[in-house]
């Protein structure tokens, strides 16, 4: 089972490593690891996603990386009322006219954006769940992809009240 | 004020009086600094994990940070088996390490290593100081996570340059925590253990090394007092509870005691205090669980659920809570498990002999220092389970040991530690096994050069005692490395320092020895040559800690 875990940290060289060595040293997998400046400029958020076998397994390793000197707050986004998103972007060779308009195509029924045309490769970037960022590599993958790169997801909780102050 | 000035400063501001360490090029300023100083103590070790384990031991015996500094590079490194072998048994301790000049780092230069990166996942932090106006800063913060929660090792490492920059000291609002109250959830979890100890039929405590460094020993027995609850003691948690207590049902684990380990097998509640469910305690989790209700109290929060999932978890100061857990009447009814348990006391009555094996030498120890002010130093393998077993401790702070790392090495630079906080208030016995001895056996150099009246006694098996028992129950008794065919002589070894030494083959001779030992008050040392054997009861762990390999 995947977790999002959204992690406030003081923004510290080290923290990172800390938190992925942790994560590491106690066996449990990071699918992805994203991080980044917040309102508060002393503030990192780091954005995890963990497989885990359980609740029961994802609160040892909160509790573990709670205990880290540098990390302020945790809390397990996929229990709350949240919005999650990725941005992919996925280079595809074009050969020939009428695979470039295909591929426009998908581009704008995915509501996705073209950022970059060359004569031989088009670069579509998309922002959304993970299944929909899916769904689009699906479709690309009839063509020929070049290369992809993502950030893995971030989430915010809905309401008004933010994580720092759960 | 000088970098190095402002450190001995901070030293001093928490009430650091001992520093225990080895010089090299990138830490000597400090050396320069702590020898114009009178007041600190500096201990010069032989080997940088032996100022490690001695810094360790001065911690473990007054519950204050151990210091140690070290240069750069090796110096560094060496720290390493000292550092984790304190983490793993939350110890306190500050380690300083000089690094090289800020401008150098990043460039593989001449003594460069990143212990910062090394260490991280053995320290509860590490810092690596890039600014000379945060030095005393982090300094005093480092202090305060030694001591915070639960205790652990931090390391601090320095650039060469930053111990001559002109350092800002800043005041010092020392701000007393307060402990915190229990909130509203906590005192309902409390009144919920009050009420499943009251209901169970057959409640344990097994006591770990948290109740020792959270002082509440007193609390601990006035709690098992109270509800007539019977008590076990983890490998850490041996003198957290008097030896000869009605209610103290001995050391249970891999190699405790038969009757400890079938009583926590046979318990329908066990309540854990300041003790983590590790593998040599439960052996097989599903088995060990088994139905068990737990209560597990901890300062730390993330133990609760690590290992067994516990019905109820107090996570928070040990004393406070054991008040708490007070406040309900005692209903006594546990008139049958305690016949069961006097039934199994029975059972494993252990006859002492006289004869000369381990057992034995290690109960005339105990008859021997019986109550009087000794503590006792232990290094780890087969000797370290038999004076486990055999020597009865009755305070905290007199049983000293290697647990979560079991480090070979470690009892004879610990010893000199606690040797030196306790001055003449408490003499050290240190036990150590023929193999650990020759790693770390040039301390006996520190103890001489002290004169530091520690009685070391060697088990001389001519062994590796503990890896030839695991190639007989678990190799088919194919011994390989483990058995010393080439014969030294320990005696003269430890007689090259200027240490008295006795060479002991029997029983009369050790009971002699010992004596002799004993009254004189300098180092002394009594190497015991012995037949090899199997520490016995060895449970076997995959199938239940109350199921035990038979020799
Ligand atoms: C540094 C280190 N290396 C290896 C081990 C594995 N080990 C555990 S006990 C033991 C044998 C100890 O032999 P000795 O010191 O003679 O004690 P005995 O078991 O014979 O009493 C060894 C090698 C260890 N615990 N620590
Ligand atoms: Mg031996």
């Amino acid at each position: 089972m995947k977790y999002q875990i959204a992690i406030l940290a003081e923004n510290k060289p080290g923290v990172l490593t800390h938190v992925s060595g942790l994560i590491s040293r106690r066996a449990f997998n990071i699918e992805t690891i994203n991080a980044g400046y917040t309102e508060d400029a002393d503030v990192t958020r780091i954005n995890i996603v963990v497989d885990a076998n359980d609740e029961t397994e994802l609160n040892k390793v909160i509790h573990q990386m709670a205990k880290l000197i540098d990390v302020i707050k945790i809390v397990n986004i996929s229990e709350l009322a949240s919005i999650n998103r990725e941005l992919v972007m996925v280079k595809v060779k074009v050969t020939s006219s009428a695979i470039r308009a295909d591929i426009v195509n998908i581009a704008s029924i995915f509501r996705a954006h073209i950022v970059d045309v060359g004569h031989e490769n088009v670069v579509i970037e998309l922002t959304g769940e993970q299944d929909k960022l899916a769904a689009l590599i699906d479709m690309l993958n009839c063509y020929e992809i070049l290369e992809i790169a993502r950030t893995g997801p971030i989430a915010l909780s809905r309401g008004i009240i933010p994580v720092k102050n759960m | 004020m000088e970098g190095s000035a402002a450190i001995i400063k901070c030293l001093k501001e928490n009430n650091v009086d001992t520093v225990f360490g080895y010089p090299g090029g990138m830490i000597l300023p400090l050396f320069d600094a702590l020898g114009r100083d009178e007041s600190i103590k500096f201990i010069l070790s032989t080997h940088e994990q032996s100022a490690a384990h001695a810094a360790d031991g001065y911690a473990r015996a007054s519950g204050l940070p151990g210091v140690c500094i070290a240069t750069s590079g090796p110096g560094a490194t060496n720290l390493v088996t000292g550092i984790a072998t304190a983490f793993m048994d939350s110890v306190p301790m500050i380690i300083i390490t000089g690094q090289v000049d800020s401008d150098l780092l990043g460039k593989d230069s001449f003594q460069e290593t990143d212990i910062f990166g090394i260490t991280m996942p053995i320290t509860k932090y590490s810092f690596r100081l890039r600014k000379a106006d945060e030095l005393v800063v982090v300094l005093r913060k480092a202090f305060e996570l030694a001591n915070a929660g639960r205790k652990g090792p931090v390391l601090v490492d320095i650039p060469k340059n930053l111990f001559f920059c002109d350092v800002p000291y800043p005041k010092y609002n020392l701000q007393k925590r307060e402990t915190d109250r229990p909130d509203a959830d906590f005192l309902i979890c409390a009144a919920e253990a009050q009420k499943k100890i009251l209901q169970s039929h057959k409640p344990i405590i097994i006591a770990g090394g948290g109740v020792i460094f959270g002082q509440a020993s007193d609390e601990l027995r006035k709690f098992a007092e109270k509800y007539n609850l019977p008590v076990v003691v983890t490998l850490m948690g041996i003198g957290s509870f008097p030896a000869d207590h009605e209610l103290y049902m001995g050391f249970a684990g891999l190699h405790g005691r038969k009757s400890a380990n079938c009583a926590v097998a046979e318990a329908d509640l066990v309540i854990a205090i300041g003790s983590r469910f590790g593998d040599r305690q439960t052996g097989n989790i599903t088995e060990y669980v088994n139905d068990k209700h737990f209560i597990h109290i901890d300062i730390d929060p993330a133990e609760i659920d690590k290992n067994v999932h516990s019905s109820i978890g107090l996570a928070g100061d040990i004393k406070i809570i054991l008040a708490l857990l007070m406040q309900q009447k005692a209903v006594d009814d546990l008139a049958k498990w305690w016949n069961r348990l006097n039934e199994l006391r029975k059972e494993d009555d252990f006859e002492y002999t006289g004869a000369y094996d381990v057992p034995n030498v290690m109960h005339h120890i105990s008859q021997t220092i019986n109550r009087g002010d000794y503590a006792v130093v232990t290094d780890v393998g087969q000797h370290q389970m038999w004076a486990a077993q055999h020597i009865e401790r009755f305070k905290p702070r007199t049983w000293f040991t290697s647990g979560g790392l079991g480090t070979m090495g470690f009892g004879l630079p610990a010893a000199v530690g606690i040797q030196i906080y306790y001055k003449h208030d408490r003499r050290v016995i240190h036990i150590a096994g023929d193999g650990g001895i020759k790693m770390t056996g040039s301390e006996y150099y520190t103890i001489a050069a002290l004169n530091l009246p520690i009685i070391s006694v060697i088990i001389n098996n001519e062994s590796l005692g503990m890896i030839r028992q695991l190639q007989k129950v678990f190799y088919g008794t194919r011994y390989f490395s483990s058995e010393f065919k080439y014969r030294m002589n320990y005696a003269e070894y430890v007689n090259s320092f200027g240490i008295d030494t006795y060479d002991v083959h029997s029983m009369d001779e050790f009971v002699e020895a010992l004596s002799n030992a004993i009254s004189e008050n300098r180092p002394k040392a009594i190497i015991v040559n012995i037949d090899k054997e199997f520490v016995e009861p060895m449970t076997k762990m995959d199938c239940g800690i109350n199921t035990f390999i038979k020799f």
